[in-house]
């Protein structure tokens, strides 16, 4: 017992010098490097925090986009973001509670956390938080929302151009309003085009939903049925589920689009198959509440709704070469009219069956 | 002369837990000099500071602590009765999560009296971890099949089903929970509705003195302490083995299942979509383990895990990786393991000695 102890400790000690040892330089390159880098960086006193969900730092979609808004904050002004990952779902509130007692800004990252910021911002009537994809109704929080109807329009227009069957899928991942703007708007791409092909999105038959953001078997069979009925395209919101629609268009030879991230980059094995992706800025959300912030114009009680004309949503940079340019030009004229306001775009299933669409050649 | 003995062997039983406590925290102080590049002395500082004003040094997370503390208490004891009886439940995590989602669904009936309704979230609760235990403990006394793969398929019909209820007929429009339970359904939270800790607490302290005065103090107790040390012996002695089993797979769901709806009536309110397993059975392991599946230990070992589960809070607020909890509990049941391999070779060679003479 003696001898075990002892040989632990003896480990300990050798262990900690040489630790000491390397640690020294370290300090005295990272001090360099802070000198170099802070004549670039703004002076600011506010402090920013952020809770993920249970995805998580390094889930490459939804809480990393959300971190990089804050990265990039962090390289313009004087602001070390402390970022508290939720291990569990009743981890919400302690955490935001936390970064509420030593922050000036919170974000919460989910709309799973929006009856837990609830609670912590009525408790800090004082501090400032932001929640993503869902609506708080408090002075001192602001609502980060995304048109993903106006997104997944554009997408519904490079799947109807680029089909040779005329038939196209969607698959969702649970039958809920959130996932529904998806589909909502990308039918009303379809119909814009295509309105045959629309016909079979509108009354669900190509539609469908999985029930889970993760389960990717499932997600391989929807999209399987999906393609063996016609479809030689499918639509994706459905997370990790995706994964499998991915799976299922490599086998069959047919196309797919991404959706959220650039996924021909976050899912290199699949880069083939996918057409393109819708992605969701996450990060400029971030981004641009914590800049509002430090410039004190911070808009309480307000939803901002990010759209294409925000920057907030829209197509991926990498595109497919089985995308012809002219249908590029295409939805690229189309964001136009939507920016403009020309278009709006549905994000009901009531509002796709009264949408007319507008044909723009 | 008997003091001194009972002295020295408590003393024999808390050394390795407390050996093992101090080697993890220094293998962690290691990790925390790799994380932050600073030296031991620095390390040691800054580690122990984030743990202790995340755990017990302020009045919020002190309270905070307390909250992780009554699951695992719970969870503790579930794993320790089985344990006890010579069997791994390794479904205490399954049934703690169907009686979360049991406990929920009857939360939200309305129009039912305040303490009464109180009571009958927790009795369905019980009631659904003693089914979900019941289960593998029938299977095991009637046909034998193994109890830990049996438990182990359990817990992912708890989370799926769970799943199920809580998306699907029970899901509050646009969220991914049930709605919040009625007032009357939820325990007292004894120091307002800022904290979060509630007389669950002494709900568990209750059951550990419950289940220590089951064990030492009444014959159903000691039979399954017997069936536990030596089955064969046991049934010598008259001891019906099966009903042993049955009964205790049942006490451990349990409590299990109380402690599941004393999780939901007291500190979440509503049963959100599970992602993965919660994870309270799992650490529940653990404490059993650390605390020799001794009921007044579980106490003890619950409030160290407890608190370094809130401490990984201020932990990463101070820029170290929350991993580095992870890693002392691991480091702990290491040893804690290492112990019972210790013990199991030293009888082996003593009965070896008596053999050859």
């Amino acid at each position: 017992m003696k001898k075990l102890l002892s040989i632990v400790l003896a480990v300990l000690v050798t262990a900690s010098l040489f630790a000491g040892c390397g640690q020294q330089q370290q300090q005295q390159s990272q001090q360099q490097q802070q000198q170099q880098e802070q004549p670039k960086k703004i002076e600011t006193s506010v402090k920013i925090g952020l809770a993920t969900d249970e995805g998580g730092k390094g889930d490459k979609s939804f809480n990393d986009a959300a971190i990089a808004g804050l990265d990039k904050i962090a390289s313009e002004y004087t602001v070390e973001p402390v970022i508290l990952e939720s291990k569990q779902n009743d981890q919400y509130e302690p955490n935001l509670k936390n970064l509420a007692s030593a922050n000036d800004l919170v974000f919460a990252v989910g709309f799973k956390m929006q009856d837990a910021l609830t609670k912590v911002a009525k408790a800090y009537p004082d501090k400032k938080f932001a929640i993503i994809d869902s609506v708080v109704e408090l002075p001192n929080v602001e609502s980060i929302c995304f048109k993903e109807e106006e997104g997944s329009f554009l997408m519904g227009v490079i799947a109807a151009k680029t089909s040779q069957t005329g038939k196209i899928g969607f698959v969702g991942g649970s039958d809920m309003p959130l996932i529904q703007k998806f589909e909502a708007g990308f039918i009303a791409g379809v119909k814009s085009v295509n309105p045959e092909a629309a016909k079979d999105l509108e009354n669900r038959k190509n539609v469908k939903y999985a029930n889970s953001f993760s389960d990717i078997n499932k997600g391989y069979e929807l999209a399987k049925s999906l393609y063996n009925s016609g479809c030689d395209v499918i639509y994706h919101a459905a997370g990790g589920v995706g994964l499998g629609v991915f799976n299922a268009a490599k086998e069959m030879k047919k196309w797919a689009i991404g959706v959220d991230s650039d996924q021909a980059l976050t899912v290199p094995d699949a880069k083939d198959v996918i057409l393109c992706s819708m992605l969701k800025r996450v990060d400029v959300g971030t981004y641009s509440a914590s800049k509002d912030t430090i410039e004190n114009k911070f808009q309480g009680g307000k939803t901002l709704i990010l759209g294409l004309k925000e920057d907030g949503v829209g197509v991926s940079p990498t595109v497919n070469p089985a995308v012809q340019q002219s249908t590029l030009d295409l939805a690229n004229k189309y964001k136009e009219a939507i920016v403009n306001g020309t278009i709006v775009v549905p994000s009901t299933l009531d509002d796709v069956k009264k949408f007319q669409p507008v044909e723009i050649k | 002369m008997k003091n001194k003995k009972i002295i020295k062997s408590v003393a024999s039983s808390l050394l390795f837990p407390l050996i093992s406590i101090i080697v993890a925290m220094f293998v962690a102080v290691i990790f925390v000099m790799w994380a932050k590049h600073i030296s031991f002395f620095k390390g040691v500082q800054v580690m122990f500071k984030a743990i202790w004003n995340g755990s017990f040094g302020r009045k919020d997370s002190f309270i905070e602590t307390l909250v992780y503390v009554i699951p695992l208490l719970f969870t503790g004891l579930a794993n320790a009765v089985a344990f006890k009886t010579g069997l791994f439940n390794i479904g205490v995590e399954g049934e703690f999560m169907i009686s979360i989602t049991v406990g929920a669904i009857v939360g939200i009936i309305p129009g039912i009296p305040p303490v009464i309704h109180v009571i009958l979230v927790l009795i369905a609760g019980t009631l659904a971890g003693v089914l979900w235990a019941g289960i593998v403990g029938y299977l095991k006394a009637k046909v034998g099949s193994n109890e830990v793969v049996n438990s182990i398929m359990m817990n992912y019909i708890a989370l799926y089903f769970s799943n199920y209820l809580i998306m699907g007929p029970f899901n509050k429009k646009g969220l991914a929970q049930t709605a919040d339970i009625q007032p009357s359904a939820m325990l007292w939270r004894f120091l307002g509705d800022d904290y979060r800790v509630n007389i669950g607490l002494y709900i568990g302290l209750l059951m550990v003195v419950l289940i220590y005065i089951f064990f030492w103090k009444t014959t159903w107790g000691y039979e399954i302490r017997a069936v536990g040390i030596n089955q064969y012996a046991a049934e010598y002695g008259g001891i019906n083995i099966k009903k042993n089993i049955i009964l205790a797979m049942a006490i451990s769901g349990g409590i299990a299942g109380l402690g599941g709806a004393v999780y939901v009536s007291g500190i979440q309110h509503h049963a959100i979509q599970m992602v993965s397993f919660t994870g309270y059975g799992f650490d529940g392991i653990a404490v059993a383990l650390l605390a020799k599946n001794n009921p007044i230990g579980i106490i003890f070992s619950a409030l160290l895990f407890g608190a370094l589960n809130t401490s990984s809070i201020s932990l990463q607020m101070a820029n170290i990786p929350k991993q580095i909890v992870f890693l002392i509990q691991a480091i702990i049941l290491i040893f804690v393991a290492a112990d019972y391999v210790y013990k199991w070779i030293a009888e082996k060679r003593k009965k070896g000695a008596l053999l050859n003479e």
